[in-house]
């Protein structure tokens, strides 16, 4: 990638690029212009594909391929902009939404293009309630600008944009639970299959995609796919948006091919760990990540889905918190738990109750009245829960747990004391007994 | 009553969904009755219900659901911290724990004498690069106070922006 | 067969059809696999989690589709590193489920632990201890120990009232509460009443409800019965006796003419002197009827039988005075007197007496030359034995509302069928649902227009001949889709008729089968939406229906009123009554303070007998309780009348006289009480002990009921006859009073039930909003009508369900009512409230 030349963040080269002039003055709509007047949706869906755009609302999907699932011959169809972005650490989409709104708005517009979409609804996390005002007011001009209505560039193509405000439910952002909270429900995730490319919103075929993926859209279709490709690795191409937030000395959004690796991305953009301390571990991808130990080999691993996978984590949204060598990791998890427990929906049992449990574990050590036995038994609990639940949420409250304790189980124990658990597995019934009888 | 005086808003909140799909307007229109009656309240529920053509009991399982959904009176803005692992990492509880002690307020959820804010602690709101930071959830929407790229802000000045929000 | 899947579940072969989940598969073969949040009546959700199972699938190769195979050349089967929900999955061809494996076993060990962290261990005080699956299943796969620390507990509310503390039917335990969502889902798929739901979320996710009043459904018993914990418990029953201390005695439900299976428990307690009582009424599975349902004053309404007031010994008048008297005395001067009237004795029966009752009523009276009458507002039994639901003879199956959808046609007329037979409109629901073409028409909207296709608002009075116009081919969409419908039912009731209406209405809607050709094929025919349980089988049996009026009486030297009260209803006054009454009760009426002679019957759960429902099937119903005092079966007081005047000659047990019925009645030929109590299979298996109900007696041990056949199938050529319904008409300045049915009413069987005593409404009447601004009624004033007889004072309800022009006026509220549309004159009460 070019230096100082972005591909998402292209605010930060243009200035006032969310002025709609501005925007149109650097080539905006040229792309949703080029796709609704020379291209058939399909031809968008293969150029997409051909660029390998993958999702990055955390799966990583193949963007295309998601489209080209939508049922056949049903309709109306719906595109769904994923802008919840509640994973703690990450809030790139935030600065997409308030600093570069056009280009996102023109990228979810080509979605809906060739998804044969009429409506887009945006989803956005209640928090940014201004962010939205602000989006509301941009789409605005689109209508009377004549992008969004009626008959678009004289074809028959119409196009209708909305935004829809969540309310404070990191489960929202889980696509399903995000559907079922446009429809006017509580927020809680859906069985699958369907998945919402066959029954989406309102039980009509969905396009779901994250508000960073829908960015680099109008790029791939300006430039097409082998311009795309330069950036980025085979399997992974393009740009993304590294958060970086926690012991970090420059904390905030970059955007970087992906590939980049871990050492760069910390020391060359984010000026290394704040106060020139250690780099202990790291969470790649916000609160749900594998907390990872830092080692060279780490540090000299590309950014990109497979390498990341490789080490047995995943790059997701690339949240990237650092903790520096002061940090007990009893305590991170401690904060991801009361997160997850917070979070979750309640609708399945080993989330609802393993969140809650593994919590009130996790307070116990925190607060030095735990034993060793306590800390076997958290990771008892966190195995329980695992491979069991309705949705990914309660997976991921797991995975900083089950990693912490497998790489930094020192930090647990050195928090309990030796004696005996304080869990009186006989006595306890008995008391329930006693105590029913009001 | 909502309709006397948001008719239009309503009208624009309605025709955002299908019609048969009167539902989906249940959170928006939710928002607009906390910001008229500063909490949602059984009437409230009703009301809502009776917009979009939704039992109360659906209704009230979405005011219970979303946290910035308040069922209870609090004061005139909450004042919400976010105190969250990334936030943590630099620094939100001890400062959050200074922030109430500037308030007077001993624990979270209080509310300050003068009836102006109640403090709560919350989950990420998406501004972990610039922490210590906080949202406050008035009558007009929710709005970010967070630190600047290079420089923590200080208690003294998160005081001082609520003293700015007084009587507005 | 093409649409049949075979699979491997724990090494046993198993087919099923298409689209079975595995959970059900599982249960065909006998397999439970344990579940919490599943119900077989309901749509997988897949939340608890407890289902899980290891699931593997025929291997495909992925780029050519073709089958991989073993070595063996058999289908590799491939499992995923994941176990799944067994209620969410469809089987598919090949596929090995295993639930027999330690991993599945810790699986299930897991989320019983988690589940029961939350659950307060309060089993020896939960009134579901004994039927509970959570306590079932934590005693078949439960972790023996506990690994949470006990004060960590999270403390929730207990005796949460789902309403007021006055008026709550049903209270919640939040901390027993497992959130498997059946008690929502329930309310939201089956009852259609949004009044339950979920708050908050995560571990602080609770039910709640905000309904006024609080849960606010018709059918709220029911979640009890499927709570797979105590956390749901009737007011009526909760802390009333332990499950395990009871003994159950079927019954058929006798306030509707659905006749729900149900099931008495009843105990014998010191707090009722020794006696055997009734504690709760549960539903008894039967597909064809009910299925695992009953609606609230199914479940409540029986508090009557329990009441001091009832009848215990025989009265007769000494003196002016009824004093109390044996038998002997008692039917000796009744029989004596009967058979000196002869033709003059008129016999007016009601239509809650058993099919026994009524037929050694009507042999008796009409033995002696006299008139055996059913004293019933809604005319049309005897077509409803011609061309009523049938019970295919020929098909070998026969009319089951649970097996329609697609391709039949269901009309209701003048019924608001919620209001008039709960479980019909569940079931009616339901078959729209799967597809049915449902038509609804009335002259004011019901809650059953929310599943109609075809919604038909006619003028108050053009019932008889809107039906008329469906004749006309092509008139309207809903005409040609009942027409061209493979099959038809209607459905007929009362609203906006008077007797002589009901006659021309039932008329025209058999007509209307009968030139469409629906009738004598099963999933066809006319049902009427009777005022009670057994007018169905008053028709079978051959008895007239004719409401008590003075002119019923005018000839007469002698009257019978059996289960009737038309004093009480005022039909008729003291001066109508013939010089010798006789009246045979469970109470004090005014009809029987009226009477010569008094005779105290035994409540139906005292003693055996059959009622025939709507749905012309005939049911039996057993004892559970002992009879009061003296008090005798009606059939067996008929019986012992009869024989005294030498009218009849069988004897007066319930079997005995079934047995005549069978001989003389054709539709009954061949049927016995063996035949009736028959049982067989039934699916989904919700009964006895499987992990669904974990004991809650649903089992249906005690028979399925026989299906009548028609007069149509038994050969009889169904003939179409003028129906004309007399002309409405209301002086100016008068508006139409519409009386209208409603569940709660002030009945004298229902009254007994205090705790129901809340959710009856007020007497009111609803009025239209232009009418009310025209008058100057506000919603809540109160409303003074004059009507022909009576004047009466009753609350406004403004609201545009009532027609302009119309005023609709519940039944059964404590005021009195015209039998069919009158006019009234509307004022705003005069009376100063004190
Ligand atoms: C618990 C949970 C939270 C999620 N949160 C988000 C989110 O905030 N933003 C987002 O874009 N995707 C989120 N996802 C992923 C979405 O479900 C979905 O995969 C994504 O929106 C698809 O868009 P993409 O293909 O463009 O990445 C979340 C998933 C889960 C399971
Ligand atoms: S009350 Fe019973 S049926 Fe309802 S969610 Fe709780 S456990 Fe399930
Ligand atoms: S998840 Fe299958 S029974 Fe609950």
């Amino acid at each position: 990638m070019d230096q100082g030349k972005h591909i998402l963040f292209r605010h930060r080269d243009i200035a006032n690029l969310r002025d709609l002039d501005v925007y149109l003055a650097h080539g905006g709509f040229e792309a949703f212009k080029k796709a609704v007047t020379t291209l058939t949706p399909q031809q968008v869906i293969d150029e997409v594909k051909n660029a390998g755009l993958r999702g990055r609302g955390g799966a990583g999907f193949p963007t295309g391929l998601k489209w080209s699932f939508l049922t056949k011959d049903s309709f109306p169809r719906y595109v769904v902009i994923n802008s919840d972005e509640s994973e703690p650490g990450t809030f790139k989409d935030r600065e997409i939404l308030t600093h570069n709104p056009f280009q996102f708005l023109e990228g979810a517009m080509i979605t809906a293009y060739a998804s044969q979409a009429n409506t887009i609804y945006n989803y956005v996390r209640g928090e940014y309630w201004d962010v939205v005002a602000g989006l509301e007011r941009c789409v605005a001009q689109l209508y009377e600008r004549g992008f969004l209505g009626e008959k678009l560039f004289g074809t028959e193509f119409k196009l209708d944009f909305f935004h829809h405000r969540g309310a404070g439910a990191y489960i929202c952002g889980e696509e399903s639970a995000l559907l079922e909270s446009i429809e006017g429900k509580l927020g809680q995730p859906r069985l699958k299959p369907p998945f919402p490319a066959d029954k989406g919103l309102y039980a009509k075929p969905t396009v779901v995609n994250n508000t960073e993926t829908v960015t680099n859209v109008p790029f791939i279709i300006q430039h097409g796919a082998a311009a795309y490709r330069q950036n980025g690795t085979e399997k992974s191409p393009g740009t993304k948006l590294f958060c970086l937030s926690g012991h970090i000395q420059k904390p905030g959004n970059v955007e970087l091919p992906l590939g980049t690796t871990l050492r760069e991305l910390i020391y060359t953009h984010g000026g290394g760990i704040r106060g020139g301390k250690g780099f202990k571990a790291v969470m790649l991808s916000g609160a749900s990540s594998v907390v990872l130990k830092v080692d060279d080999a780490l540090l000299d691993t590309p950014l990109d889905y497979e390498s990341v996978a490789a080490k047995g984590a995943m790059l997701g949204s690339a949240s990237v918190i650092v903790l520096d060598e002061t940090v007990d990791l009893s305590w991170v998890i401690l904060k991801t738990t009361r997160f997850f427990k917070h979070e979750s929906c309640g609708k399945c049992t080993p989330c609802r109750e393993g969140t809650f449990w593994m919590l009130s574990i996790l307070e116990r050590i925190n607060q030095g009245g735990a034993a060793k036995a306590d800390v076997d038994l958290l990771q008892n609990v966190a195995s329980q829960i695992q491979n069991k639940c309705l949705c990914p949420l309660g997976e991921f409250s797991v995975t900083p747990v089950l990693a912490s304790l497998k790489t930094f189980r020192g930090d647990f124990d050195a928090r309990t004391t030796d004696g005996a658990p304080k869990a009186a597995p006989k006595s306890a019934p008995k008391k329930a007994a006693v105590e029913a009888g009001d | 009553m909502l309709t006397d005086k948001f008719a239009s808003e309503i009208t624009e909140i309605l025709n955002r969904y299908p019609a048969e799909r009167r539902r989906s307007a249940v959170m928006p229109l939710l928002y607009l009755a906390q910001s008229v009656y500063g909490h949602l309240s059984k009437e409230a529920i009703d009301e809502v219900g009776a917009l979009t053509g939704v039992a109360p009991t659906d209704v009230a399982g979405v005011v219970g659901f979303y946290s910035l959904y308040h069922d209870h009176a609090a004061g005139k803005r909450r004042v919400q911290i976010c105190t969250d692992l990334p936030c943590a990492l630099r620094g939100a509880d001890a400062w959050a724990a200074e922030f109430l002690t500037r308030l007077n307020l001993k624990k979270w959820d209080e509310t300050t004498a003068d009836g102006e804010f109640t403090v709560e602690h919350v989950m990420c709101i998406g501004a972990c690069d610039k922490a210590p930071c906080f949202q406050v959830q008035d009558s007009t929407g929710i709005h970010f106070h967070e630190s600047a790229p290079d420089r923590a802000m200080t208690v003294d000045e998160a005081v001082g922006i609520l003293e700015g929000l007084k009587g507005k | 067969m093409a649409d049949q899947v075979t699979l491997t579940i724990d090494g046993v072969s198993v087919s099923v059809p298409k689209g079975t989940l595995i959970v059900d598969a599982a249960k065909r073969i006998d397999n439970d696999i344990p579940v919490f949040c599943y119900h077989p009546k309901l749509k997988p959700v897949g939340m608890c989690r407890m289902c899980l199972v290891e699931v593997g699938r025929v291997m495909k190769d992925r780029a050519t589709g073709q089958v991989v195979l073993d070595d063996a050349g058999q289908p590799k089967v491939g499992f995923g590193p994941k176990l799944e929900t067994a209620c969410t999955t469809p089987v598919e061809p090949g596929m090995v489920v295993v639930g027999a494996s330690q991993k599945v076993t810790d699986a299930r060990d897991d989320i019983l632990e988690f589940l029961l962290t939350s659950h307060p261990l309060d089993c020896p005080v939960c009134d579901k201890g004994g039927e509970c699956p959570l306590q079932n299943l934590t005693l078949r796969h439960g972790p023996g120990k506990s690994r949470f620390v006990y004060d960590e507990k999270q403390k929730n509310d207990k005796h949460v009232p789902l309403g007021g503390p006055d008026d709550a039917l049903i209270f919640l335990d939040r901390e027993r509460c497992i959130q498997c969502a059946r008690c929502t889902r329930f309310c939201d798929e089956i009852a259609d009443d949004h009044v339950l739901g979920f708050y908050q979320r995560g571990r602080k996710i609770e039910i709640a409800t905000f309904s006024e009043p609080g849960f606010d459904s018709k059918f709220s018993g029911n979640t009890t019965d499927i709570c797979p914990v105590g956390a749901l418990t009737t007011a009526d029953f909760r802390f009333g006796a332990r499950p395990w201390e009871l003994t159950t005695s079927a019954s058929i439900c006798n306030h509707c003419p659905v006749g729900c299976n149900t099931t008495f428990s009843t105990r014998r307690e010191a707090k009722s002197g020794g006696k055997q009582v009734i504690k709760r009424v549960l539903p008894r599975q039967n597909e064809q009827v009910n299925e695992v349902w009953i609606c609230d004053k199914g479940r409540f309404g029986y508090h009557f039988i329990e009441s001091p007031a009832r009848l215990t010994a025989p009265l007769v008048r000494k003196d002016g005075k009824l004093v109390e008297a044996t038998w002997d005395e008692a039917l000796t001067r009744v029989a004596e007197t009967f058979k000196a009237a002869g033709s003059a004795l008129v016999g007016l029966a009601g239509g809650r007496l058993s099919n026994e009752d009524l037929f050694a009523f009507k042999q008796a009276v009409s033995g002696v030359g006299g008139k055996a009458l059913l004293d019933a507002p809604l005319a049309g039994g005897d077509l409803t034995t011609v061309v009523g639901v049938s019970a295919g003879v020929n098909s070998g199956a026969g009319t089951d509302l649970g097996q329609i959808g697609k391709g039949t046609a269901i009309l209701v007329v003048a019924s608001d069928l919620e209001e008039e037979a709960p479980l019909w409109w569940l079931r009616v629901k339901a078959a729209a649902e799967r597809g049915a073409t449902l038509i609804v028409a009335n002259a004011r909207p019901t809650k059953t227009d929310r599943y109609a296709k075809h919604v038909v608002r006619y003028d108050v009075g053009n019932a008889v001949s809107t039906l008329a116009g469906m004749l006309l081919e092509g008139s309207s969409d809903y005409a040609t889709a009942f027409a061209q419908a493979e099959n038809a039912l209607v459905f007929y009731g009362r609203e906006g008729l008077d007797f002589a209406g009901t006659q021309a209405l039932a008329q025209a809607c058999a007509n209307l089968l009968i030139e469409t050709k629906h009738v004598g094929r099963a999933q066809n025919g006319l049902i009427g939406v009777w005022t009670t349980a057994n007018a169905q089988g008053a028709a079978e049996l051959g008895l007239t229906t004719t409401p008590a009026s003075p002119a019923v009486l005018a000839a007469a030297r002698a009257a019978w009123f059996v289960g009737t009260d038309p004093l009480g209803d005022g039909r008729l006054t003291r001066k109508d009554l013939p010089p010798f009454t006789v009246v045979q009760e469970l109470f004090l009426t005014d009809t029987a303070k009226a009477a010569d002679v008094v005779l105290p019957a035994a409540a139906w759960a005292e003693r055996e007998g059959t009622y025939t429902s709507g749905e012309r099937r005939v049911q039996r119903f057993y004892p559970a309780v002992p009879a009061p005092g003296a008090t005798r079966p009606d059939c067996q007081i008929a019986a012992e009348i009869g024989k005294a005047m030498g009218a009849t000659r069988f004897g007066g047990f319930p079997a005995q006289v079934f047995l005549e019925i069978a001989r003389t009645v054709p539709a009954f030929a061949g049927l016995n009480y063996a035949a009736v109590s028959k049982v067989a299979p039934q699916w989904p298996d919700v009964g006895g002990r499987d992990q669904y109900y974990g004991g809650a007696s649903t089992t249906n041990l005690q028979g399925l009921g026989v299906q009548l056949p028609s007069a149509a199938e038994r050969g009889t050529v169904p003939q179409a006859a003028r129906a004309e319904a007399p002309a409405l008409a209301h002086p100016v300045g008068t508006l139409l009073v519409l009386p209208i049915a409603k569940l709660y009413d002030r009945g004298a069987t229902f009254a007994p039930s205090t705790l129901v005593h809340p959710r009856v409404p007020a007497p009111f009447v609803a009025i239209n909003p232009a009418d009310a601004a025209r008058i100057g009624l506000a919603d809540g004033d109160e409303a003074e009508l004059a009507l022909d007889a009576d004047t009466v004072l009753v609350v406004a309800k403004v609201t545009a369900d009532a027609p302009e022009g119309v005023l609709l006026l519940p039944v059964g509220l404590g005021v009195a009512t015209p039998e069919g549309p009158a006019p009234a004159r509307v004022a705003k009460s005069a009376r100063v409230a004190a």
